[in-house]
């Protein structure tokens, strides 16, 4: 469904991403995990076509979409939520998830109805009317959720949608992400959240300083030592081998 | 777009309409023509900067390329004053289209949209200023031959109501811009440009939509000024008055709104006129007003007085439901 091949992009001298590779199998959920500063959030601003890779390319179903602009790449079936929450903050949660719903829906009267349908499959159906700088923060997610999934896409790119959100919040979100899957769709997600990525994910990979370190089913992952280490530091990975050798 | 959308507008330009049976002294009905098309230059602005949130500070160079097209077609053509009149609405719409490319492809939104709008604006103001074509200092006349087929009347009323009718074609369709799916990108665009090129929507065209209709629009006023007062000049065409004027209503009324405009005028002008027979002949005053309110408005009312309105009926709604509790 979606490759990314060796993408490189820098800011002046700094390099975020060197040479990165990944691909997003057909209705699976894929993890992208990484310390902070990874450059994951700059990938996916390279996928969805808000930045133009240094070097690489980008395939999505086997055409090359590198230098497609943005809302090309909308027409052909991806849709992203933003880390930072971005609601047309002025417009009600209806008219938000609408515009979403325009994209496949000409007539006023489809959209608004499609939004509803998508408002209440994330769990957004009660405040259709509230404006959207009035919702939580766990409303604002949702929001992001329902108004790119509103575009009926082929692949959804999650950034960090389970971020500040509460362990309560996160147990009603899982489920939401989980259906979504199940109706087909092709996932990619950003996330903090450990019991959510290695729940959610059929596959993973880990960014550390630009590059991929690692990547393959959840369990192997965690395992994975230059994991650790990219996460707790170096030693970290020998160091908790040592203590759980002698919890045995 | 139902009949019930269509309503207010159909109760609002009916009472306005009957306005020349009541009075028809030529003071009322200049006061009337001018503040009418204000308020058609106004909506045009408020189409790009209410819906769009693109704040031009120059749509005097859509207004003035509507005047002086109807004028010069009419002077130098000798073309029928209607034909001029639809050329001259189709000549804004061009301008806006072209600044429109200029400024929103080179990626300048905010504050430097507004600066670059006001440079085209006086770019167009000197150089209608030096052209001989456009009349040059002493402006432009146009014959005057006052005969219907000639976009020209004996009485005022006339003008009003073909000015009434601009303002209420524009409404209608700003009314459908709201339902539209152009307008809902339009808000989206206003709102948070990534996000609405997230959701598949093409900021670029959308926006070149927006200010080639805004121009239109706008140009409309600007033809029936030409008409009205059969004479221009640079300063009348491409003067800040007038981009100041067609901000102004909207902000004072309700921006965003569909009869923010129209209310802004109606109000500003209305208030302007009446400090002027009070106060006599001093010069400005009516500007000092304008300063007043519009201090008072940003203060007080930041939707305007629609928003006002609102948030007063809310208010009273909340009252009346406390005390019958």
């Amino acid at each position: 469904m979606l490759a990314v091949e060796r993408i490189t992009k820098r800011f002046g001298g700094l390099v975020a991403i060197n040479d990165a590779s990944l691909s997003a199998g057909q209705g699976r959920i894929t993890g992208l995990i990484g310390p902070n500063g990874a450059g994951k959030t700059t990938l996916f601003a390279v996928i969805a076509g808000f930045e133009r890779p240094t070097a690489g390319r980008v395939l999505f179903e086997d055409i090359d979409i590198t230098t497609e602009p943005v809302h090309r790449r909308a027409h052909r079936g991806i849709a992203r939520t933003f880390q930072i929450m971005q609601p047309f903050a002025g417009l009600t949660v209806r008219d938000n998830i609408a515009v979403g719903a325009h994209l496949r829906h000409r007539a006023r009267k489809d959209a608004l109805e499609k939004a509803e349908a998508v408002a209440r499959q994330v769990g957004l159906g009660g405040v259709l009317d509230r404006q959207a700088d009035g919702l939580t923060v766990a409303g604002r997610k949702r929001l992001e959720l329902g108004r790119a999934l509103a575009t009926a896409p082929k692949l959804l790119l999650l950034d960090e949608v389970l971020a500040g959100l509460n362990p309560s919040e996160i147990r009603d979100m899982i489920p939401v992400i989980d259906a979504i899957r199940e109706s087909g769709l092709t996932i990619l997600m950003i996330e903090h959240v450990m019991q959510a990525v290695m729940g959610l994910c059929q596959h993973i990979y880990v960014l550390a300083e630009g590059r991929i370190i690692a990547e393959g089913p959840p369990d192997a992952i965690s395992r994975n030592p230059r994991v650790v280490e990219a996460y707790l530091g170096h030693g970290a990975a020998a160091r908790r081998r040592g203590s759980e050798a002698s919890h045995v | 777009m139902s009949v019930r959308d269509l309503l207010p507008i159909v109760a609002v330009v009916g009472v306005l309409a009957l306005i020349p049976f009541g009075a028809s002294a030529n003071t009322v009905l200049n006061f009337l023509v001018f503040t009418l098309i204000i308020a058609i230059a106004a909506q045009g602005w408020n189409i790009l900067g209410g819906y769009g949130g693109q704040f031009s500070f120059g749509h005097a160079a859509f207004f003035g390329t509507g005047a002086y097209a109807t004028a010069m077609l009419q002077v130098h053509l000798g073309l029928n004053a209607w034909v001029a009149f639809a050329i001259g609405i189709g000549a804004g719409a061009m301008v806006g289209l072209v600044i429109g490319f200029l400024s929103f492809r080179s990626g300048l939104r905010g504050s430097y949209f507004s600066l670059i709008t006001l440079a085209f604006a006086e770019v167009l103001r000197i150089v209608a200023n030096a052209s001989a074509i456009t009349g040059g200092a002493a402006g432009l006349l146009i014959k005057l031959d006052v005969r219907p087929a000639n976009f020209q009347f004996h009485s005022r009323a006339a003008f009003f109501w073909i000015g009434l009718a601009l303002v209420a074609l524009v409404l209608v369709l700003t009314r459908w811009l709201e339902h539209s799916r152009f307008g809902a990108q339009l808000m989206a665009v206003r709102e948070n440009e990534d996000a609405a090129r997230a959701l598949g929507v093409d900021a670029l065209t959308v926006k070149l939509g927006a200010i080639t209709l805004s121009a239109a629009v706008t140009a409309a006023a600007g033809c029936l000024y030409a008409q009205y007062f059969l004479y221009l000049d640079s300063t009348i065409a491409y003067g800040l008055w007038i981009s100041v004027e067609a901000l102004l209503a909207p902000i004072v009324g309700g921006i965003g709104t569909v009869f923010g405009p129209l209310i802004g005028a109606l109000a500003l002008h209305g208030l302007g006129n009446l400090t002027s027979l009070m106060a006599g002949r001093i010069p400005g005053i009516d500007l000092v007003v304008y300063g007043a309110l519009l201090v008072l408005v940003v203060a007080f009312a930041p939707d305007g007085l629609l928003g006002l309105v609102k948030r007063l009926r809310a208010r009273l709604f909340r009252r009346a439901a406390t005390e019958t509790a």
